[in-house]
């Protein structure tokens, strides 16, 4: 595939043609912070934008998507039966999602996509919609992507990636979903013949902005029991409060509830986002709660991310580095910190020194 | 202000040191800027990570729930209303505990902050009566009163209303301040424009329900909101369940919130959902004469009849 020119002055126009190929969507700035919204009526991507307050896994998989519609009005044909829910799965373009978001879906990707179990919802969700990623300038001191299998360059997910350079973009095309969009967009002008080192060289200078990392090299091969029982987790989970928002606000967590909800006679099954945070995500119809203190839950969602998706896939961490949940959460539990303990953790079953 | 983090350790390291309390609650240094830990010091040692600052907003009542241990609390004015309340609960009890006050000017809202700085912030100093915020190609000086928590600039309690040590003397009280401006715009509204205001207000929520869980006085077993069996709020992303787990949150606080501000706080998304419990607290004021967890000695108005209640209905 190959390296386009768009001149920032083609820029809005180019998206004004490719609207009527695709629905736009890109991140827009309401009040405080910014989020993916759908592009209407010739609004422009803010492609200042450091990156969205949450991350854009709604675009694909809703934190609340219906199904299917049911009838309980024994007076019709269909009633008690599921009807799959209308949807649009028409072409979209997602138009500057950072590489560490495009990655996450990647890695969500693995779980809703198996030999065995294929999610449609996701998966149709994420076929029609085309990737425009833009290269990350200015990291924030809370990403920690080089060291999480990703990159303020990073290509895996995207269809295409954006570089500034300032009075134009350079566009690298990576898949024919990238190429398509691009020609609906009407870009065509020739990169510049140096504009692979000119790539490099900005790909290189990002990297080199990020200062925070983690390390993941002995997660692997620790036993699970030993960091299970470790004794820093108490440490770890005593701030917890139990809320949501780290898991809502990552792009990789993929968990979901269903549920049914009847209104009169007619009614809608959904799936929800669910939170391994939250005491009923394991809660047993019989009363019992597997996961019944913080401390447990604290532990399943690391344990979940750092150590038992990279035993299961072998494809490093479940976690891109977007420091979101660094950010947000309200108690400061801070994912850098846990995994470097887990990482430095005596497998001797000597407690490794609480930072 | 700062000279508190010495004195904390202190009477931390003595009372664990002498095994009067099992551990003490308090905060640690934060990995980011303008963000603190609640962290407990179970030895002598770990007493020396114990600190403060002007970004210690959570309120560390919330971590005393149902404990059996002795435990040294470290509390700023609203900290022990809300210890207060539990007391009243049956949360905790008093002989548990050893409340080491903490004489408060406030804390900061480091979206206030964040808000007036041109960039990303990585470095925020503090020294005794303003922040200095840096990040790359800034550095930008803010008078602490101007970037306060909007709770703290109204709060008329800021001193620990119980405590057995004192890390120092107390502060001058806030005086005149204009409490309830905020909500008499809102009881000016008509209905139509309140509940447009309510519906922008509450929009970005995506219940993950921090609001809630930093809350002390949010301590059922299951919440309702949670509750499968009956199920009364739906757990999707409809308005009117956002909205029933919002107005429902806050009728739930009504004469037990403090303002203490760590729902608003601990939003990802930015909603001050303290207008709500705002509301509740000036209704109690006004009917009750009532303020929320001053002392340990005085029922709520909301659990306790009276003879003389000035309502007819009643009697």
């Amino acid at each position: 595939m190959k390296t386009i020119k768009i001149e920032k002055s083609q820029w809005a126009s180019g998206l004004e043609k490719a609207s009527k190929a695709f629905r736009l969507i890109g991140p827009v700035k309401e009040k405080e912070f910014h989020s993916f919204k759908p592009l209407t009526n010739g609004a422009q991507p803010d492609l200042t934008c450091l990156n969205t307050r949450l991350s854009p896994k709604s675009l694909v998989y809703p934190q609340s998507e219906v199904m299917f519609n049911y009838s309980l009005d024994e007076g019709r044909e269909d009633h008690h039966q599921m009807k799959e829910a209308a949807k649009d799965y028409s072409p979209k373009a997602v138009i500057g999602i950072r590489p560490c978001d495009a990655k996450a879906f990647a890695l969500v990707r693995m779980n809703f996509d198996t030999p065995d179990y294929q999610d449609p919802y996701w998966l149709r969700a994420y076929e029609s919609t085309t990737w425009v990623g833009l290269g990350c300038t200015s990291p924030c001191s809370s990403c920690f992507c080089t060291s999480a299998g990703c990159g303020p360059y990073h290509e895996e997910g995207l269809d295409v990636l954006l570089a500034d350079a300032g009075d134009h973009y350079l566009a690298k095309i990576l898949t024919e979903k990238g190429a398509t969009f691009i020609d609906a967009a009407g870009w065509k002008a020739a990169a510049p013949k140096d504009a692979d080192k000119a790539l490099a060289a900005m790909r290189a200078a990002a990297e080199a902005k990020i200062t925070s990392f983690v390390q993941t090299d002995r997660l692997k091969a620790l036993p699970n029991n030993d960091l299970y029982s470790a004794s820093f987790w108490e440490d770890v989970s005593f701030a917890c409060i139990n809320c949501g928002t780290c898991t809502y606000s990552c792009p990789t967590c993929w968990c979901f509830d269903i549920q049914d909800e009847t209104r009169g006679t007619s009614g809608v099954r959904m799936k929800n986002w669910d939170s391994c945070m939250y005491p009923l995500f394991t809660l047993h119809g019989t009363g019992h709660n597997p996961r019944g203190t913080k401390l447990h839950r604290v532990r399943q969602r690391f344990m979940h991310k750092l150590k038992y998706f990279v035993d299961k896939y072998d494809k490093g961490i479940q976690c891109v580095g977007c420091g979101r949940c660094v950010r947000l959460c309200p108690v400061n539990i801070d994912i850098r910190r846990v995994c470097n303990m887990m990482n430095g953790f005596a497998a001797s079953g000597e407690a490794c020194a609480i930072e | 202000m700062l000279s508190y983090t010495e004195k904390i350790r202190e009477i931390a390291g003595r009372l664990l040191a002498s095994g009067a309390v099992d551990m003490v609650i308090g905060f640690r240094q934060g990995t980011i800027p303008m963000m603190n830990e609640p962290h407990f010091a179970k030895t002598p040692a770990e007493a020396a990570k114990l600190m403060w600052d002007s970004h210690c907003g959570i309120n560390l009542a919330n971590y005393l729930t149902d404990r059996k241990e002795r435990i040294g609390i470290v509390a700023k004015g609203c900290d022990s209303r809300n210890i207060v309340t539990h007391i009243i609960e049956n949360k905790i009890k008093r002989e548990q505990l050893v409340v080491i006050g903490v004489p408060c000017r406030g804390m900061v809202d480091k979206r206030k902050i964040a808000m007036k700085c041109p960039g990303e912030i990585t470095e925020v100093i503090e020294n005794e009566t303003g922040l200095t915020a840096k990040g790359n190609g800034f550095s930008q000086a803010f008078e602490k009163k101007d970037v306060l928590q909007h709770n703290c600039s109204l709060c008329i309690h800021r001193n620990p209303v119980i405590h057995d040590e004192m890390v120092a003397p107390p502060v001058e009280e806030q005086k005149d301040v204009d409490r309830y401006a905020d909500v008499r715009a809102v009881e000016a509204m008509n209905p139509e424009q309140r509940w447009k205001y309510f519906e922008d207000l509450l929009s970005p929520c995506v219940r993950c329900h921090a609001c809630r869980n930093a809350c002390p006085l949010c301590y059922c077993p299951t919440c309702f909101v949670d509750e499968s069996r009956p199920q009364w709020v739906g757990k999707g992303q409809d308005a009117s369940d956002v909205r029933t787990f919002h107005f429902l949150r806050a009728y739930h606080c009504a004469g037990r919130c403090t303002d203490c501000g760590a729902c608003e706080r601990a939003c990802p998304v930015g909603i001050n959902m303290r207008v709500f419990t705002k509301k509740l607290e000036k209704d109690c004021l006004d009917l009750f004469g009532w303020e929320a967890g001053l002392s340990p000695e005085v029922r709520p108005p909301l659990d306790v009849y009276r003879p003389n209640d000035p309502n007819d209905f009643i009697k």
